[in-house]
């Protein structure tokens, strides 16, 4: 095992199951036996605010959050916060980003507009991005919340670990009655 | 064995468990409320919510005092309402083991202030341990306890938001099973802190503290890593991990115990090394003692004293003195957008009120909950917040220098569980000295911005048993407040009603709000079919119910240069019915 470690960053809005999200990556790089750690912030700043957890995994982690410009890959759950997050982010990175925008404050208000062109502008930055449609993927496994685990199996995709390592993961992370629905859904994002 | 990736308060929950604590009591506070809320699942252990964190401690030294161990757990502003009983109970010192957990807030992620509890530390006279990652938080919980009984003193462990909920993998052991069974034991000359007593222990106190500073010279927690002689770094906590992250080939001096400092092994090490840096996060806390030892030091120089670090911004400290790169400029800029703040939920049983009291051009002072979010536009109905119940007493201390007709624009706004934490002190004596003011209770059954917890007036406790509700009616009119009324906050036009009659009349008034915080269970998000919507034919574009900042409610502009119209997400609505009420041509149904 090298003494690379991976840092990943995941982004979204407050009450999009982020923290759920990042559980489930840690349990994965601990199954597959690695150093994990992991910081995000709770709270004030999840009524609805900008969220960033980290989650880093090697043979052995230092610091619970993502260096500054060192982030490796970014998993989006929300077009805006995604790219907000791009500066945290080193030349070359990868990027999974959910196609669903939610209008911040100003933007309701109709104070601000939310940028249309998002997708485009992150493609520029970075070559390796991927743009997933979480929703509609996840209404085709049988339920629209399953969306973060379609995400999850986009992401699964540019890390290094076994699929039946994942696998393992989900079983212990997701209630019985749900899991079969989301292993579905992690193989329609696993698929893309 | 097993492994678990566990965040730093579940870890210490595990630590508190293994260690064979008996009761553990809290006030909820980010970033500390998970651990009690995690030490519940151990039924060997009694855990429970107090109604502010002096209550909590009290109640912990009461335990250590029958011989059980005992933990209070609280955010670090919480260690303020504390501070009473913790100064004294350094005197007494402990029968079981007790520590106090404070947990941090560099950066003020969900902070008033980033105040540095390292400080009561040296204040109090007591022994504080830093772990640095989660495995750490387990195991110094454990050696607390044994540091408390060795050395018949509280110990407080220090967090902080990053070691609190970040996670990383430790190894669980058994619970201890050897300690002796509680039992009352008299003592007072130790336990009652009259002056002559008092006088006793406080050389006992200064003489533990030198002990404690001689043990940590060898106490294993405090540990030299000696690699190229060239830097030198004293750190503690989390901030170990960055100077690890940045500067692989430096001399590291890791404190597992902050107060008080093993001065030899710090003379030994600044010895060994050829430029000394304490690098730490607020405070000069440890920098200062290692200067008044004498040595040279470089930290608040190079490091910030406000907010947390993190490895970019030690990068950036060591490349002023040139000892490291300077982190390069963003590969990426993202450029202006627009922000994404914190927001009431959609459906929050407070938005109508602070809609309100907005249009009334209330002058409202605050306190600390999800209410606090009135402040953000476009409600900006929030003019003071400074701490847990500081509502009431600032609204009746402003109305005594204020001409009528301004005191009668002055409402405290406070939330339940706040109320009962340190407002009703407040409200007692605005009632007693019959200050003009008015007061909102907010009261949404739970302690909401937290993750909604239970307390004294929801009707249940941490592990889920009903217990007595407290009447809050009665309790306002027992107070002395002659003046209580009961509202609905969806209700737009009995809001205003109520608010006008009570900021009018020249006595204290009480007004209570009862809609529950849309985020409890059976208090569901999302009622299909019951979405507000919004009759485009009938939408005028007057914006009226945008001033809501409701995050449901979006307005759409026309393409064609026309005025735009509303649009309700009905993923988001909840069907308060509040957008409703302020649409004056019936245009959302």
């Amino acid at each position: 095992m090298s003494d690379m470690i991976t840092n990943i960053l995941l982004v979204g809005v407050g009450g999009q199951g982020i923290l759920l999200a990042s559980e489930v990556l840690a349990e994965t790089f601990m199954l597959a036996g690695f150093d994990v750690k992991k910081s995000e912030i709770h709270g004030m700043s999840q009524r609805g605010g900008s969220v960033v957890s980290h989650v880093r995994f090697g043979r052995k982690v230092f610091s619970p959050t993502v260096p500054e410009g060192e982030g490796d890959l970014l998993f989006g759950f929300e077009l805006l916060e995604a790219y907000r997050a791009l500066p945290l982010l080193r030349s070359g990175a990868k990027v999974v980003v959910n196609d669903y925008r939610i209008p911040p404050p100003s933007v309701l208000l109709g104070q601000a507009t939310y940028p249309d062109d998002l997708v485009e502008r992150i493609r520029a930055g970075f070559a390796d991005s991927l743009l997933v449609d979480g929703l509609h993927l996840a209404q085709q496994a049988g339920d629209a919340r399953a969306a973060n685990t379609v995400l999850l199996g986009a992401v699964s995709t540019r890390l290094p670990i076994d699929e039946t390592v994942w696998q393992e993961a989900l079983a212990r992370m997701v209630p019985k009655k749900a899991l079969e629905i989301n292993r579905k859904a992690f193989a329609l994002g696993r698929a893309l | 064995m097993s492994t678990a990736v566990l965040s730093g308060n579940e870890a210490i929950a595990r630590g508190a468990y293994e260690a064979g604590v008996r009761v553990a009591s809290a006030y909820p506070g980010t970033p500390s409320t998970e651990i009690l809320e995690n030490m519940v699942r151990y039924p060997e252990i009694d855990s429970s919510w107090a109604p502010n964190e002096k209550v909590a401690l009290e109640v912990a030294i009461g335990a250590s005092f029958g011989g059980g161990r005992a933990i209070a757990c609280m955010k670090h502003v919480g260690v303020n309402v504390a501070a009473d009983p913790l100064f004294t109970l350094s005197y007494t010192g402990v029968r079981g083991g007790l520590v106090l957990v404070a947990a941090d807030d560099p950066e003020m992620h969900s902070s008033q202030n980033e105040q540095d509890s390292r400080n009561y530390a040296k204040f109090a006279k007591l022994p504080m341990l830093e772990p640095a990652d989660s495995r750490e938080c387990k195991e110094f919980t454990r050696l607390a306890f044994e540091l408390s009984e060795q050395f018949d003193t509280p110990v407080m462990l220090r967090s902080c938001t990053r070691i609190s909920h970040g996670k990383s993998l430790v190894e669980l052991s058994e619970r201890v099973s050897d300690l002796p069974e509680p039992k009352l034991v008299k003592d007072p000359p130790k336990l009652v802190m009259l002056p002559g007593n008092a006088r006793v222990r406080h050389p006992l106190v200064e003489e533990r503290t030198l002990k404690l500073s001689e043990y940590g010279n060898s106490f294993a927690v405090n540990r030299a890593e000696m690699r190229s002689a060239k830097i030198g770094v004293i750190c503690a906590g989390v901030v170990y991990q960055y100077v690890r992250e940045v500067l692989p080939d430096a001399s590291v001096l890791k404190l597992g115990m902050v107060y008080p400092l093993p001065k030899t092994l710090i003379r030994e090490f600044a010895a060994k090394v050829d430029q000394l840096f304490v690098i730490e996060e607020l405070d000069p806390f440890i920098e200062e003692q290692v200067r008044a030892m004498g040595l040279t030091v470089t930290g608040k120089e190079i490091v910030p004293l406000c907010g947390e670090l993190s490895p970019g911004r030690i990068r950036t400290a060591f490349a002023k003195v040139g000892l490291a790169i300077a982190p390069e400029s963003p590969a990426f800029t993202s450029g202006q957008l627009p922000p994404r703040p914190p927001n009431m939920c959609p459906g929050c049983s407070h938005r109508g009120l602070f809609y309100t009291l907005n249009r009334l051009n209330a002058y409202v002072t605050g306190d600390i909950g999800c209410y606090t979010l009135g402040f953000m536009p476009p409600l900006n109905a929030m003019d003071t917040c400074i701490c847990m119940g500081a509502s009431v007493s600032n609204a009746s201390g402003i109305v005594r220098v204020l001409p009528p007709e301004e005191q009668r624009r002055v409402v405290g706004v406070i939330g339940d569980s706040t109320f009962l934490h340190t407002g009703l002190n407040s409200l007692m004596e605005m009632a007693y000295n019959r200050a003009p003011a008015t007061v909102v209770i907010l009261d949404n059954r739970t302690t909401a911005m937290t993750g909604r917890q239970e307390n004294p007036a929801s009707g249940f406790t941490l592990s889920g048993e009903a217990a007595a509700e407290i009447d809050l009616v009665a309790l306002c009119r027992a107070l002395g407040v002659r003046h209580v009324r009961v509202i609905d906050p969806n209700d737009l036009d009995a809001t205003r009603k109520a608010l006008e009659e009570e900021m009018a009349r020249p006595e204290p008034s009480v007004i209570i709000t009862n809609r529950p915080c849309c985020l409890l269970k059976g208090e569901h998000r999302f009622k299909p079919g019951e979405a507000m919507e919004v009759d485009q034919e009938k939408c005028t574009g007057c914006r009226a119910c945008l001033r809501l900042g409701c995050p449901a409610i979006e307005w759409q502009p026309a393409p064609d240069g026309k005025r735009g119209k509303a649009y309700i997400d009905p993923l988001l609505c909840n069907g308060c019915t509040v957008c409703q009420q302020l649409c004056k041509f019936n245009a959302i149904q």
